[in-house]
């Protein structure tokens, strides 16, 4: 499956400055390339710099150092970015976590959805902008009824669908998904799941999918990056890393999945992991100290 | 003394709304023993959250409870005043919410809002109450309490903060702790704790808890018992055992099957179809016939009463009366 690398990211540091003495490393020199029709999984804690990850990709941010390749263009240049920023537009797009403040509140549900077809000039009239979104909302599994509500007036799991919906308008080959699913009901989470491996069967859609559920994950990506702290501690394909976990914190995560099987549930122990002998405490010089313990399985600083 | 703390018969709560009225929780009727974990498990919207609000009776003011008891320890809730059901607030029944950050206020310290809810309905001083507040931090695994009981609120993370709400749902020893969703906001590690930190407050102090979740996951980690809702109604009761193991209602197979399996390799999910029904028009018949993939003419007719098929177990499916067709579930466990 592995063909053309989409995506490169090389070395991405993105600190943020909070006041004249702290500087906050959110992304600390990670490096990882995605695939052509690949999904490629994004998973760890709060605040150990995943959706910073994916805001500087498509360039939300200024990244402090380092570079990101789209299809061998440097878009993490501003001057390459200005260039072809309709091309990045209409083709990466990105589904925000937080529904409530990624949807104007002052749009009804159809314009959200025809937006970036009116500004990308796809469809001439009217008639046919309606019904792509007619067909985007039947695709996440909202009536057309909707179209006509206000953000407001939808509960949590609806606007979630409606800011996939309106990644999805412009039928894009690359999608950052920051955690989609997180908000929504165990059955609608199943459809949305189901129609991203379609898409990416179908259309060859590539996905960075940013997640915190582990069982999802599990289930949706080819390949698995676990994130701490800014760094990437490990990184595999699905399968290996879910079989043969090797950083202690990756052991430590999978050891609090829930599974729903109650007899199951209690004989489970969970492994804690030590802050202490925390990766930052150990060496921060130089990043070279990624190992491959198999192919393509790598671990940070082990 | 019956083996019943808390019983809740035939509730009915609705809400009036302009387009109509919006029947929320249709004809509930549960019990919850002393010393038990009972989770509720249901979509969002289904009203597992007005069912818990109601029995503190602390529903929205368009909402009312149109008919049903709710009885705690034999007095009757819904016909006590207003003065006397604050006095079970907090002090019989005690919620923990959601979202730690709303419910927290940002401008005053931890430990003041802890001794708060202990003075409010205990007659004592001011330094036994922040000693109790302390020993509160404590019990809740908040290390360093003395200290952090000055801190602000956006001092703590969330995990902490999570952990001061339980420690206020817990100031008066109350006898039933409903706990709506405390851990959906929280990551997964600190959600495990959080888990294990109820677990071991129950077995601790032996206060009944009524847990609502949407999460299979957690459902099973934390219950001894599970109640399954869907569209305002329970379908399906039981041991988290019966469940999961033997579970009977095609909605709850729905659920189960639309998790991804941690040992399997399906290419997708089996989901349910279909969105849950708008409560402002119910449809005749049973509320989850249109998505039931094992709909019977019936269904569409008549709503299913609850079969009991066991002591522990029971469940709202035509699909268990005797005349119905016996259809192997497609859940594999």
């Amino acid at each position: 499956m592995k063909t053309e690398k989409i995506l490169e990211v090389k070395n991405l540091k993105q600190y943020f400055k909070l006041n004249r003495n702290t500087i906050i490393k959110a992304v600390d020199d990670i490096s990882f390339d995605i695939y052509q029709g690949e999904i490629f999984g994004l998973v760890g804690e709060s605040g150990s710099g995943k959706s910073t990850t994916g805001r500087s990709i498509i360039n939300i941010y200024q990244p402090t150092g380092g570079e990101i390749y789209y299809r061998g263009k440097l878009i993490s240049d501003p001057k390459t970015y200005r260039a072809n920023k309709k091309f990045i537009n209409r083709n990466m797009q990105i589904i925000f976590q937080d529904s409530t403040s990624s949807l104007n509140s002052r749009m009804t549900i159809n314009e959200i959805i025809e937006e970036p077809l009116l500004i990308q000039k796809i469809y001439k009239n009217k008639e046919e902008r309606r019904k792509k979104v007619h067909e985007l909302l039947d695709i996440v599994g909202m009536d057309k009824i909707y179209q006509n509500h206000y953000p407001f007036e939808c509960s949590g799991g609806q606007r979630q669908r409606v800011g996939i919906a309106r990644a999805l308008s412009l039928d894009p080959e690359f999608i950052i998904a920051d955690e989609p699913i997180a908000s929504l009901d165990v059955s609608i989470q199943a459809q949305i799941v189901n129609l991203f491996k379609k898409l990416q069967h179908k259309n060859g859609l590539t996905c960075l999918f940013i997640s915190h559920d582990l069982a999802m994950v599990r289930y949706v990506c080819d390949r698995v990056a676990v994130m701490y702290h800014g760094k990437i501690v490990e990184l595999a394909e699905t399968k290996e890393l879910y079989r043969n976990p090797v950083h202690p914190y990756t052991k430590a995560l999978f050891s609090s999945i829930l599974v729903p099987d109650p007899d199951g549930a209690k004989e489970r122990t969970r492994i804690k992991y030590d802050l202490h002998i925390d990766i930052h405490s150990k060496e921060t010089s130089h990043l070279t100290d990624y190992t491959e313990v198999s192919a393509g399985h790598f671990v940070y600083c082990c | 003394m019956s083996n019943n703390l808390l019983e809740v018969k035939h509730l009915m709560v609705s809400f009036t709304t302009e387009e109509g009225e919006v029947q929320a929780v249709r004809d509930v009727s549960f019990s919850l023993k002393r010393g038990e974990i009972l989770a509720i498990l249901g979509e969002s919207g289904c009203g597992k959250t007005v069912l818990c609000k109601s029995i503190l009776r602390i529903l929205p003011e368009n909402g009312s409870i149109k008919s049903g008891d709710i009885i705690l320890n034999e007095n009757n809730l819904l016909k006590l005043s207003p003065n006397s059901m604050n006095k079970v607030r907090g002090k019989e029944i005690s919620m923990i919410f959601q979202d730690p950050m709303t419910l927290l206020n940002p401008t005053i310290p931890i430990g003041k809002q802890i001794m708060e809810a202990v003075m409010i309905h205990q007659k004592i001083s001011k330094s036994a109450a922040k000693k109790k507040s302390i020993e509160l931090m404590e019990l809740v695994g908040i290390d360093d309490a003395e200290k952090r009981h000055a801190q602000y609120p956006h001092h703590f993370s969330g995990g902490m903060r999570q952990r001061s709400v339980i420690a206020i749902a817990l100031a008066c020893n109350p006898k039933v702790l409903i706990a709506d969703e405390p851990t959906t906001a929280l990551d997964v590690t600190i959600q495990a704790q959080i888990l294990d930190l109820i677990q071991e407050l129950q077995e601790r102090t032996g206060i009944s808890i009524i847990f609502i979740t949407h999460d299979l996951g957690v459902a099973a980690k934390i219950a001894q018992r599970i109640a399954i809702m869907y569209a305002g109604k329970i379908v399906e009761i039981g041991t988290a055992q019966d469940i999961f193991y033997d579970p009977l209602h095609p909605y709850t197979w729905g659920l189960m099957s639309s998790l991804p399996k941690m040992d399997s390799d399906e290419e997708l999910l089996d989901c349910i179809s279909g969105m849950p029904p708008n409560l402002l028009h119910l449809p005749q018949g049973d509320a989850f016939a249109n998505r039931n993939k094992y709909a019977l003419k019936i269904d569409y007719l008549a709503e299913p009463p609850m079969f009991k098929i066991s002591e522990t177990h029971s469940a709202a499916t035509w699909l268990l009366h005797q005349d119905a067709p016996k259809i192997q579930p497609p859940v594999r466990f």
